[in-house]
Protein backbone atom coordinates (compact mmCIF):
# COMPACT_ATOMS: atom_id res chain seq x y z
CA UNK A 1 0.00 0.00 0.00
CA UNK A 2 2.82 2.44 0.89
CA UNK A 3 4.66 1.63 -1.92
CA UNK A 4 2.16 1.86 -4.36
CA UNK A 5 1.37 5.33 -2.90
CA UNK A 6 4.86 6.57 -3.11
CA UNK A 7 5.27 5.30 -6.82
CA UNK A 8 2.20 7.36 -7.60
CA UNK A 9 3.33 10.22 -5.26
CA UNK A 10 6.34 10.64 -7.87
CA UNK A 11 4.23 11.67 -10.90
CA UNK A 12 3.80 15.25 -11.37
CA UNK A 13 -0.19 15.31 -11.83
CA UNK A 14 -0.72 13.21 -8.55
CA UNK A 15 1.33 15.84 -6.53
CA UNK A 16 -0.07 18.79 -8.02
CA UNK A 17 -3.55 17.18 -6.98
CA UNK A 18 -1.71 16.57 -3.55
CA UNK A 19 -1.20 20.31 -3.23
CA UNK A 20 -4.35 21.80 -4.46
CA UNK A 21 -6.48 19.35 -2.39
CA UNK A 22 -5.32 20.05 0.93
CA UNK A 23 -5.38 24.10 -0.08
CA UNK A 24 -9.11 23.70 -1.02
CA UNK A 25 -9.52 21.59 2.16
CA UNK A 26 -8.31 23.84 4.20
CA UNK A 27 -9.94 27.44 2.57
CA UNK A 28 -13.64 25.62 2.76
CA UNK A 29 -13.03 24.59 6.13
CA UNK A 30 -12.17 28.16 7.33
CA UNK A 31 -15.71 29.76 6.80
CA UNK A 32 -17.64 26.74 7.96
CA UNK A 33 -18.64 27.80 11.54
CA UNK A 34 -19.99 30.96 10.55
CA UNK A 35 -21.80 29.61 7.58
CA UNK A 36 -23.06 26.76 9.84
CA UNK A 37 -24.33 29.58 12.51
CA UNK A 38 -24.99 32.38 10.23
CA UNK A 39 -27.68 30.25 8.41
CA UNK A 40 -26.02 30.65 4.90
CA UNK A 41 -25.32 27.23 4.52
CA UNK A 42 -28.32 28.07 1.88
CA UNK A 43 -26.20 30.09 0.46
CA UNK A 44 -23.28 28.49 0.16
CA UNK A 45 -25.35 25.76 -2.01
CA UNK A 46 -27.27 28.40 -4.08
CA UNK A 47 -24.34 29.81 -5.11
CA UNK A 48 -22.64 26.48 -6.28
CA UNK A 49 -25.33 25.64 -8.43
CA UNK A 50 -24.64 29.33 -9.52
CA UNK A 51 -21.42 28.27 -10.21
CA UNK A 52 -22.29 25.43 -12.33
CA UNK A 53 -24.54 27.75 -14.58
CA UNK A 54 -21.41 29.55 -14.86
CA UNK A 55 -19.57 26.73 -16.22
CA UNK A 56 -22.35 26.06 -18.61
CA UNK A 57 -22.36 29.08 -20.13
CA UNK A 58 -18.41 29.22 -20.15
CA UNK A 59 -18.39 26.32 -22.35
CA UNK A 60 -21.47 27.04 -24.73
CA UNK A 61 -19.12 30.78 -25.40
CA UNK A 62 -16.21 28.41 -26.00
CA UNK A 63 -14.02 30.30 -23.26
CA UNK A 64 -10.55 28.56 -22.65
CA UNK A 65 -10.13 29.68 -19.27
CA UNK A 66 -13.20 28.83 -17.60
CA UNK A 67 -12.48 29.90 -13.74
CA UNK A 68 -11.93 33.53 -14.26
CA UNK A 69 -15.69 33.42 -15.78
CA UNK A 70 -17.26 31.53 -13.56
CA UNK A 71 -15.43 32.97 -10.35
CA UNK A 72 -16.76 36.47 -11.57
CA UNK A 73 -20.45 35.40 -11.87
CA UNK A 74 -20.44 34.12 -8.43
CA UNK A 75 -18.78 36.81 -6.50
CA UNK A 76 -21.23 38.81 -8.27
CA UNK A 77 -24.19 35.82 -7.66
CA UNK A 78 -23.11 36.17 -3.55
CA UNK A 79 -23.10 39.93 -3.56
CA UNK A 80 -26.63 40.18 -4.88
CA UNK A 81 -28.19 36.85 -2.70
CA UNK A 82 -27.06 38.66 0.49
CA UNK A 83 -28.50 41.84 -0.82
CA UNK A 84 -31.80 40.50 -1.06
CA UNK A 85 -31.72 38.86 1.64
CA UNK A 86 -31.00 41.69 3.61
CA UNK A 87 -33.84 44.23 2.42
CA UNK A 88 -35.98 41.13 1.49
CA UNK A 89 -39.30 41.16 -0.30
CA UNK A 90 -38.84 38.06 -1.67
CA UNK A 91 -37.69 36.40 1.12
CA UNK A 92 -33.89 35.45 1.15
CA UNK A 93 -34.59 31.56 1.30
CA UNK A 94 -36.87 31.86 -1.72
CA UNK A 95 -34.27 33.93 -3.43
CA UNK A 96 -31.36 31.54 -3.10
CA UNK A 97 -33.50 28.55 -4.33
CA UNK A 98 -35.07 30.39 -6.98
CA UNK A 99 -31.50 31.18 -8.24
CA UNK A 100 -30.34 28.19 -7.67
CA UNK A 101 -32.79 25.60 -8.98
CA UNK A 102 -32.71 28.57 -12.16
CA UNK A 103 -28.85 27.93 -12.57
CA UNK A 104 -28.94 24.42 -12.76
CA UNK A 105 -31.69 24.53 -15.16
CA UNK A 106 -30.28 26.42 -17.55
CA UNK A 107 -26.97 25.21 -16.80
CA UNK A 108 -28.17 21.53 -17.99
CA UNK A 109 -30.16 23.53 -21.29
CA UNK A 110 -27.14 24.99 -22.18
CA UNK A 111 -24.76 22.22 -22.00
CA UNK A 112 -27.41 20.52 -24.00
CA UNK A 113 -27.70 22.82 -26.39
CA UNK A 114 -24.22 23.83 -27.86
CA UNK A 115 -22.50 20.97 -26.22
CA UNK A 116 -20.03 19.87 -28.62
CA UNK A 117 -19.12 16.92 -26.58
CA UNK A 118 -19.95 12.88 -27.71
CA UNK A 119 -20.47 12.26 -23.48
CA UNK A 120 -22.69 15.15 -22.64
CA UNK A 121 -24.16 13.49 -19.61
CA UNK A 122 -20.52 12.32 -18.28
CA UNK A 123 -19.36 15.96 -18.69
CA UNK A 124 -22.98 16.96 -16.80
CA UNK A 125 -21.91 14.52 -13.96
CA UNK A 126 -18.33 15.36 -13.58
CA UNK A 127 -19.52 19.10 -13.27
CA UNK A 128 -22.23 18.00 -10.58
CA UNK A 129 -19.91 15.58 -8.67
CA UNK A 130 -16.50 16.58 -9.30
CA UNK A 131 -14.29 14.56 -12.03
CA UNK A 132 -10.85 13.12 -12.55
CA UNK A 133 -10.30 16.93 -13.89
CA UNK A 134 -8.35 17.21 -10.00
CA UNK A 135 -6.01 14.71 -11.87
CA UNK A 136 -5.56 16.60 -15.39
CA UNK A 137 -4.42 20.23 -13.84
CA UNK A 138 -2.01 22.27 -15.49
CA UNK A 139 0.67 24.58 -13.22
CA UNK A 140 -1.01 27.15 -14.21
CA UNK A 141 -4.30 26.09 -12.78
CA UNK A 142 -2.17 24.77 -9.44
CA UNK A 143 -0.70 28.64 -9.28
CA UNK A 144 -3.79 30.20 -9.78
CA UNK A 145 -5.49 27.74 -6.62
CA UNK A 146 -2.33 28.60 -4.66
CA UNK A 147 -2.60 32.36 -4.95
CA UNK A 148 -6.72 32.19 -4.47
CA UNK A 149 -6.32 30.07 -1.15
CA UNK A 150 -3.52 32.13 0.17
CA UNK A 151 -5.55 35.22 -0.58
CA UNK A 152 -8.84 33.47 1.78
CA UNK A 153 -6.35 32.11 4.13
CA UNK A 154 -4.61 36.10 4.40
CA UNK A 155 -8.54 37.67 4.39
CA UNK A 156 -9.85 35.09 7.34
CA UNK A 157 -6.56 35.97 9.56
CA UNK A 158 -6.59 39.51 9.03
CA UNK A 159 -10.73 40.05 9.93
CA UNK A 160 -10.85 36.77 12.27
CA UNK A 161 -12.19 38.85 15.30
CA UNK A 162 -13.99 40.82 13.11
CA UNK A 163 -15.48 37.73 11.67
CA UNK A 164 -16.36 36.42 14.94
CA UNK A 165 -18.10 39.70 16.32
CA UNK A 166 -20.24 39.47 13.14
CA UNK A 167 -20.71 35.78 13.39
CA UNK A 168 -21.92 36.00 16.90
CA UNK A 169 -23.78 38.87 17.66
CA UNK A 170 -24.68 41.28 14.77
CA UNK A 171 -26.45 43.71 16.43
CA UNK A 172 -23.52 43.92 19.21
CA UNK A 173 -21.08 44.39 16.45
CA UNK A 174 -23.08 47.43 14.79
CA UNK A 175 -23.70 48.93 18.08
CA UNK A 176 -19.79 49.12 18.23
CA UNK A 177 -19.68 50.87 15.31
CA UNK A 178 -18.08 47.71 13.19
CA UNK A 179 -19.80 47.73 9.71
CA UNK A 180 -21.29 44.55 9.77
CA UNK A 181 -22.92 44.59 6.17
CA UNK A 182 -19.67 44.89 4.92
CA UNK A 183 -18.12 41.97 6.96
CA UNK A 184 -21.17 39.87 5.43
CA UNK A 185 -20.50 41.08 1.85
CA UNK A 186 -16.62 40.08 3.15
CA UNK A 187 -17.59 36.49 3.97
CA UNK A 188 -20.07 36.03 0.80
CA UNK A 189 -17.37 37.02 -1.51
CA UNK A 190 -14.97 34.54 0.29
CA UNK A 191 -17.59 32.14 0.12
CA UNK A 192 -17.98 32.71 -3.74
CA UNK A 193 -14.12 32.04 -4.35
CA UNK A 194 -14.04 29.16 -2.12
CA UNK A 195 -16.98 27.17 -4.22
CA UNK A 196 -14.71 28.04 -7.55
CA UNK A 197 -11.86 27.14 -6.08
CA UNK A 198 -13.92 23.51 -4.95
CA UNK A 199 -15.56 22.69 -7.76
CA UNK A 200 -12.38 21.12 -8.77
CA UNK A 201 -12.14 19.22 -6.04
CA UNK A 202 -15.78 17.75 -5.21
CA UNK A 203 -17.81 19.47 -8.15
CA UNK A 204 -20.90 21.60 -7.50
CA UNK A 205 -22.90 19.34 -5.72
CA UNK A 206 -21.11 18.39 -3.12
CA UNK A 207 -19.10 21.95 -1.86
CA UNK A 208 -21.98 22.31 0.71
CA UNK A 209 -20.56 18.88 2.54
CA UNK A 210 -16.90 19.92 1.78
CA UNK A 211 -17.64 23.67 3.72
CA UNK A 212 -20.00 22.05 6.50
CA UNK A 213 -18.87 18.43 7.75
CA UNK A 214 -15.35 19.47 9.22
CA UNK A 215 -17.02 22.65 11.06
CA UNK A 216 -19.93 20.92 12.94
CA UNK A 217 -17.48 17.85 13.30
CA UNK A 218 -15.50 20.72 15.08
CA UNK A 219 -18.35 21.44 16.83
CA UNK A 220 -19.41 18.63 18.57
CA UNK A 221 -16.01 18.26 20.55
CA UNK A 222 -14.44 21.57 21.04
CA UNK A 223 -15.73 24.67 22.97
CA UNK A 224 -14.20 28.01 21.68
CA UNK A 225 -13.88 29.42 17.95
CA UNK A 226 -10.21 29.47 17.92
CA UNK A 227 -10.33 25.63 19.06
CA UNK A 228 -13.37 24.54 16.67
CA UNK A 229 -11.79 26.94 13.87
CA UNK A 230 -8.61 25.18 13.96
CA UNK A 231 -9.91 21.79 14.33
CA UNK A 232 -12.01 21.84 11.63
CA UNK A 233 -8.95 23.28 9.16
CA UNK A 234 -6.44 20.28 10.33
CA UNK A 235 -9.48 18.04 10.24
CA UNK A 236 -10.40 19.06 6.84
CA UNK A 237 -7.14 18.92 5.44
CA UNK A 238 -6.86 14.94 6.63
CA UNK A 239 -9.99 13.90 5.32
CA UNK A 240 -9.13 15.37 1.71
CA UNK A 241 -5.54 13.59 2.23
CA UNK A 242 -7.54 10.87 3.19
CA UNK A 243 -10.31 10.42 0.53
CA UNK A 244 -7.83 11.86 -2.35
CA UNK A 245 -5.25 9.00 -1.67
CA UNK A 246 -8.01 6.21 -1.40
CA UNK A 247 -9.84 7.90 -4.57
CA UNK A 248 -5.92 7.61 -6.51
CA UNK A 249 -5.33 3.89 -5.54
CA UNK A 250 -8.74 2.70 -5.74
CA UNK A 251 -9.91 4.38 -8.43
CA UNK A 252 -13.41 5.75 -6.72
CA UNK A 253 -14.47 9.19 -7.53
CA UNK A 254 -12.68 11.82 -6.07
CA UNK A 255 -15.33 14.57 -4.69
CA UNK A 256 -17.18 11.61 -3.30
CA UNK A 257 -14.56 9.72 -1.32
CA UNK A 258 -13.39 12.60 0.17
CA UNK A 259 -16.90 13.64 1.18
CA UNK A 260 -17.51 9.66 2.36
CA UNK A 261 -14.04 10.46 4.78
CA UNK A 262 -15.66 13.72 6.17
CA UNK A 263 -18.33 11.75 7.10
CA UNK A 264 -16.54 9.10 8.93
CA UNK A 265 -15.12 11.69 10.91
CA UNK A 266 -18.30 13.53 11.70
CA UNK A 267 -19.27 10.16 13.21
CA UNK A 268 -16.44 10.20 15.24
CA UNK A 269 -16.41 13.49 16.54
CA UNK A 270 -20.02 13.16 17.48
CA UNK A 271 -19.20 9.43 19.49
CA UNK A 272 -16.27 11.39 21.13
CA UNK A 273 -18.87 14.61 22.03
CA UNK A 274 -21.50 11.82 23.47
CA UNK A 275 -18.48 10.42 25.75
CA UNK A 276 -16.94 13.48 27.09
CA UNK B 1 -25.42 68.95 28.63
CA UNK B 2 -27.30 65.73 28.18
CA UNK B 3 -25.80 62.56 27.29
CA UNK B 4 -28.94 61.77 25.09
CA UNK B 5 -31.32 64.20 24.08
CA UNK B 6 -34.73 62.56 22.06
CA UNK B 7 -36.74 65.15 20.10
CA UNK B 8 -40.11 64.52 18.78
CA UNK B 9 -39.48 60.90 17.83
CA UNK B 10 -40.86 59.04 15.63
CA UNK B 11 -40.07 55.23 15.52
CA UNK B 12 -41.86 52.37 12.77
CA UNK B 13 -40.84 50.20 9.90
CA UNK B 14 -42.12 49.70 6.51
CA UNK B 15 -43.81 53.78 6.85
CA UNK B 16 -46.34 51.86 9.63
CA UNK B 17 -45.52 54.11 13.09
CA UNK B 18 -45.17 52.05 15.79
CA UNK B 19 -44.32 54.70 18.41
CA UNK B 20 -44.60 58.82 18.61
CA UNK B 21 -44.11 62.03 20.13
CA UNK B 22 -41.10 60.63 21.98
CA UNK B 23 -39.09 63.13 24.26
CA UNK B 24 -36.77 62.36 26.71
CA UNK B 25 -33.11 63.12 27.81
CA UNK B 26 -30.74 61.10 29.85
CA UNK B 27 -28.31 63.07 32.14
CA UNK B 28 -24.93 61.19 33.33
CA UNK B 29 -25.64 58.84 36.50
CA UNK B 30 -29.42 58.90 35.27
CA UNK B 31 -31.06 55.25 35.79
CA UNK B 32 -33.86 55.26 33.58
CA UNK B 33 -35.79 52.57 32.70
CA UNK B 34 -37.87 51.63 29.95
CA UNK B 35 -41.39 50.31 30.43
CA UNK B 36 -44.57 49.57 28.74
CA UNK B 37 -46.36 46.47 27.13
CA UNK B 38 -44.77 43.31 24.91
CA UNK B 39 -44.72 44.71 21.46
CA UNK B 40 -44.86 48.40 22.66
CA UNK B 41 -41.26 49.52 20.89
CA UNK B 42 -38.86 49.35 23.75
CA UNK B 43 -36.40 47.15 21.58
CA UNK B 44 -37.20 49.54 18.85
CA UNK B 45 -36.11 52.63 20.66
CA UNK B 46 -32.68 51.09 21.72
CA UNK B 47 -31.83 50.09 18.34
CA UNK B 48 -32.75 54.12 16.60
CA UNK B 49 -30.39 55.04 19.83
CA UNK B 50 -27.74 52.58 18.76
CA UNK B 51 -28.20 53.42 14.84
CA UNK B 52 -29.21 50.20 14.33
CA UNK B 53 -32.59 51.61 13.62
CA UNK B 54 -33.41 54.66 11.49
CA UNK B 55 -36.08 56.95 12.86
CA UNK B 56 -39.27 57.93 10.69
CA UNK B 57 -38.39 61.03 12.29
CA UNK B 58 -37.13 63.37 14.67
CA UNK B 59 -33.55 63.77 16.54
CA UNK B 60 -31.47 62.27 18.44
CA UNK B 61 -28.27 63.85 19.52
CA UNK B 62 -25.40 62.82 21.59
CA UNK B 63 -23.75 64.96 24.19
CA UNK B 64 -21.44 65.25 27.32
CA UNK B 65 -19.02 64.11 25.27
CA UNK B 66 -20.70 60.91 24.50
CA UNK B 67 -20.17 58.84 20.98
CA UNK B 68 -22.77 56.44 19.56
CA UNK B 69 -20.21 53.40 19.04
CA UNK B 70 -19.14 54.33 22.81
CA UNK B 71 -22.32 52.78 24.09
CA UNK B 72 -22.14 49.25 26.06
CA UNK B 73 -25.38 46.90 24.78
CA UNK B 74 -26.90 43.86 25.91
CA UNK B 75 -29.29 42.96 23.30
CA UNK B 76 -32.27 40.50 24.01
CA UNK B 77 -30.88 37.16 23.53
CA UNK B 78 -31.08 35.42 20.25
CA UNK B 79 -31.21 31.98 19.00
CA UNK B 80 -27.83 32.10 16.95
CA UNK B 81 -25.71 32.08 20.14
CA UNK B 82 -27.18 29.19 21.84
CA UNK B 83 -25.14 26.90 19.94
CA UNK B 84 -22.24 29.05 19.33
CA UNK B 85 -19.04 27.37 19.94
CA UNK B 86 -17.03 30.27 22.04
CA UNK B 87 -15.24 31.06 25.13
CA UNK B 88 -16.45 33.26 27.57
CA UNK B 89 -12.97 35.69 26.86
CA UNK B 90 -13.75 35.36 23.16
CA UNK B 91 -17.05 36.92 23.74
CA UNK B 92 -15.77 39.45 26.29
CA UNK B 93 -13.02 40.51 23.88
CA UNK B 94 -15.14 41.05 21.28
CA UNK B 95 -16.82 43.84 23.39
CA UNK B 96 -13.58 45.31 22.74
CA UNK B 97 -14.33 45.69 18.83
CA UNK B 98 -15.28 49.22 18.62
CA UNK B 99 -11.74 50.35 20.20
CA UNK B 100 -9.72 48.59 17.74
CA UNK B 101 -11.07 49.83 14.72
CA UNK B 102 -9.59 48.56 11.59
CA UNK B 103 -6.84 47.14 13.29
CA UNK B 104 -7.23 43.36 13.07
CA UNK B 105 -6.03 41.78 16.41
CA UNK B 106 -6.60 42.95 19.96
CA UNK B 107 -3.41 44.49 22.03
CA UNK B 108 -2.70 44.02 25.41
CA UNK B 109 -4.74 47.07 26.85
CA UNK B 110 -8.05 45.62 25.16
CA UNK B 111 -6.73 42.47 26.60
CA UNK B 112 -6.48 43.59 30.55
CA UNK B 113 -9.83 45.62 29.78
CA UNK B 114 -11.23 42.17 29.14
CA UNK B 115 -10.16 40.55 32.34
CA UNK B 116 -10.82 42.95 34.33
CA UNK B 117 -14.19 43.08 33.34
CA UNK B 118 -14.62 39.58 33.32
CA UNK B 119 -13.52 39.73 37.16
CA UNK B 120 -15.62 42.25 37.65
CA UNK B 121 -18.73 40.01 36.82
CA UNK B 122 -17.32 37.33 38.89
CA UNK B 123 -16.52 34.85 36.35
CA UNK B 124 -12.94 34.84 37.31
CA UNK B 125 -11.87 30.74 36.48
CA UNK B 126 -14.66 30.87 33.76
CA UNK B 127 -12.94 32.72 30.88
CA UNK B 128 -11.83 29.35 28.75
CA UNK B 129 -15.61 27.69 29.59
CA UNK B 130 -17.94 27.41 26.95
CA UNK B 131 -20.90 30.12 27.08
CA UNK B 132 -23.88 28.05 25.56
CA UNK B 133 -22.66 25.40 28.41
CA UNK B 134 -23.44 28.42 31.02
CA UNK B 135 -26.30 29.13 33.38
CA UNK B 136 -28.53 31.50 32.06
CA UNK B 137 -27.42 33.99 34.73
CA UNK B 138 -23.97 33.21 34.06
CA UNK B 139 -24.06 34.13 30.15
CA UNK B 140 -26.26 37.21 30.90
CA UNK B 141 -23.13 38.88 33.51
CA UNK B 142 -20.62 37.32 30.07
CA UNK B 143 -22.73 39.95 28.23
CA UNK B 144 -22.50 42.36 30.16
CA UNK B 145 -18.87 41.99 30.94
CA UNK B 146 -18.75 42.34 26.92
CA UNK B 147 -20.79 45.65 26.99
CA UNK B 148 -18.62 46.96 29.87
CA UNK B 149 -15.52 46.70 27.36
CA UNK B 150 -17.63 49.18 24.97
CA UNK B 151 -18.57 51.45 27.32
CA UNK B 152 -17.14 53.48 30.35
CA UNK B 153 -20.52 55.59 30.19
CA UNK B 154 -23.46 54.34 29.22
CA UNK B 155 -25.09 51.04 29.03
CA UNK B 156 -28.04 49.92 27.37
CA UNK B 157 -29.98 46.83 28.97
CA UNK B 158 -32.46 44.96 26.64
CA UNK B 159 -34.25 42.87 29.22
CA UNK B 160 -31.37 41.75 31.20
CA UNK B 161 -33.20 39.43 33.93
CA UNK B 162 -35.73 37.78 31.42
CA UNK B 163 -35.47 34.46 31.98
CA UNK B 164 -33.75 34.18 34.92
CA UNK B 165 -34.99 32.71 38.56
CA UNK B 166 -35.90 35.27 41.28
CA UNK B 167 -32.22 34.63 43.38
CA UNK B 168 -30.11 35.29 40.47
CA UNK B 169 -32.82 38.23 39.06
CA UNK B 170 -32.33 39.93 42.49
CA UNK B 171 -28.29 39.45 41.60
CA UNK B 172 -28.21 40.75 38.17
CA UNK B 173 -30.34 43.88 39.70
CA UNK B 174 -27.90 44.57 42.14
CA UNK B 175 -24.55 44.02 39.88
CA UNK B 176 -26.54 46.59 37.79
CA UNK B 177 -26.99 49.05 40.51
CA UNK B 178 -23.40 49.30 41.53
CA UNK B 179 -22.39 49.34 38.26
CA UNK B 180 -24.43 52.63 38.07
CA UNK B 181 -24.17 54.07 41.99
CA UNK B 182 -20.63 53.32 42.50
CA UNK B 183 -19.00 53.10 38.41
CA UNK B 184 -21.07 56.04 37.57
CA UNK B 185 -22.22 54.37 34.37
CA UNK B 186 -25.58 55.58 33.32
CA UNK B 187 -28.45 53.26 32.99
CA UNK B 188 -30.96 52.39 30.61
CA UNK B 189 -32.82 49.12 30.62
CA UNK B 190 -35.57 47.47 29.19
CA UNK B 191 -37.93 45.42 31.75
CA UNK B 192 -40.59 44.04 32.61
CA UNK B 193 -40.79 44.29 36.53
CA UNK B 194 -42.24 47.36 37.72
CA UNK B 195 -41.31 46.33 40.90
CA UNK B 196 -37.53 46.70 40.21
CA UNK B 197 -37.74 49.25 37.80
CA UNK B 198 -39.60 51.86 41.05
CA UNK B 199 -36.86 50.05 43.25
CA UNK B 200 -33.82 51.34 41.54
CA UNK B 201 -34.51 53.65 38.45
CA UNK B 202 -33.84 57.34 38.98
CA UNK B 203 -36.11 57.57 35.90
CA UNK B 204 -39.50 56.40 34.10
CA UNK B 205 -40.07 56.22 30.42
CA UNK B 206 -43.43 54.63 30.06
CA UNK B 207 -44.49 53.93 26.42
CA UNK B 208 -47.22 52.83 24.61
CA UNK B 209 -50.76 54.19 24.75
CA UNK B 210 -49.83 56.37 27.42
CA UNK B 211 -46.65 57.92 27.79
CA UNK B 212 -44.77 58.91 30.63
CA UNK B 213 -41.41 60.35 30.93
CA UNK B 214 -39.93 61.97 34.10
CA UNK B 215 -38.66 60.84 37.30
CA UNK B 216 -39.68 58.41 39.74
CA UNK B 217 -41.28 60.42 41.89
CA UNK B 218 -43.49 61.79 39.48
CA UNK B 219 -44.26 58.70 37.98
CA UNK B 220 -45.38 57.85 41.14
CA UNK B 221 -47.81 60.59 41.53
CA UNK B 222 -49.13 60.42 37.53
CA UNK B 223 -52.04 58.75 36.30
CA UNK B 224 -49.71 56.36 35.07
CA UNK B 225 -47.98 55.24 37.92
CA UNK B 226 -50.78 55.44 40.25
CA UNK B 227 -52.23 52.70 38.21
CA UNK B 228 -49.56 50.52 38.45
CA UNK B 229 -49.05 51.60 42.27
CA UNK B 230 -52.31 49.82 42.12
CA UNK B 231 -51.85 47.02 40.60
CA UNK B 232 -48.78 45.81 42.11
CA UNK B 233 -49.20 47.33 45.67
CA UNK B 234 -48.24 50.72 46.77
CA UNK B 235 -46.42 49.64 49.70
CA UNK B 236 -43.56 48.60 47.77
CA UNK B 237 -42.67 51.53 46.21
N1 LIG C 1 -37.91 44.10 11.80
C1 LIG C 1 -39.19 44.44 11.98
N2 LIG C 1 -39.98 44.69 10.90
C2 LIG C 1 -41.28 45.06 11.06
N3 LIG C 1 -41.89 45.20 12.26
C3 LIG C 1 -41.17 44.97 13.38
C4 LIG C 1 -39.78 44.57 13.29
N4 LIG C 1 -39.31 44.41 14.54
C5 LIG C 1 -40.34 44.67 15.37
N5 LIG C 1 -41.45 45.01 14.68
C6 LIG C 1 -42.75 45.40 15.25
O1 LIG C 1 -42.58 46.57 16.00
C7 LIG C 1 -43.30 46.51 17.21
C8 LIG C 1 -42.37 46.79 18.38
O2 LIG C 1 -41.43 45.75 18.54
P1 LIG C 1 -40.34 45.77 19.69
O3 LIG C 1 -39.60 47.06 19.62
O4 LIG C 1 -39.54 44.53 19.57
O5 LIG C 1 -41.25 45.72 20.99
P2 LIG C 1 -40.85 45.44 22.52
O6 LIG C 1 -39.36 45.32 22.62
O7 LIG C 1 -41.40 46.61 23.27
O8 LIG C 1 -41.54 44.18 22.93
C9 LIG C 1 -43.94 45.14 17.27
O9 LIG C 1 -45.29 45.29 16.96
C10 LIG C 1 -43.23 44.34 16.23
O10 LIG C 1 -44.14 43.45 15.61
MG1 LIG D 1 -38.13 43.73 23.15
Amino acid sequence: MMYILSQYLQFPFVQYAVIVGVLIALCSSLLGVTLVLKRFSFIGDGLSHVAFGAIAIASALNLTNETPFVMVVTVLSAILLLRTGQNAKIKGDASIAMLSVGSLAIGYLLMNLFSTSTNLSGDVCSTLFGSTSILTLTKGEVWLCGIMSLFVVAVFILFYNKIFAVTFDESFAKSAGTNANAYNLLIAVIIAVIIVLAMNLVGSLLISALVIFPALSAMRVFKSFKSVTICSAVLSVICALIGLLIAIVAGTPVGSTIVAVDILAFALFTVIGIMK
Amino acid sequence: MAQITCENLILGYDGKEILRNLNFTVNAGDYLCIVGENGSGKTTLMKALLGLHTPMQGEITFGDGLKRNEIGYLPQQTLVQRDFPASVEEIVLSGCQGRCGLRPFYNKAEKRLAAENIDKMGLKGFEKRCYRELSGGQQQRVLLARALCATQKLLLLDEPVSGLDPHVTTEMYALINHLNKMDGITVMMISHDMEAALRYATHILHIGKRMFYGTRDEFLRSEVGKYFTLMYGGDKA
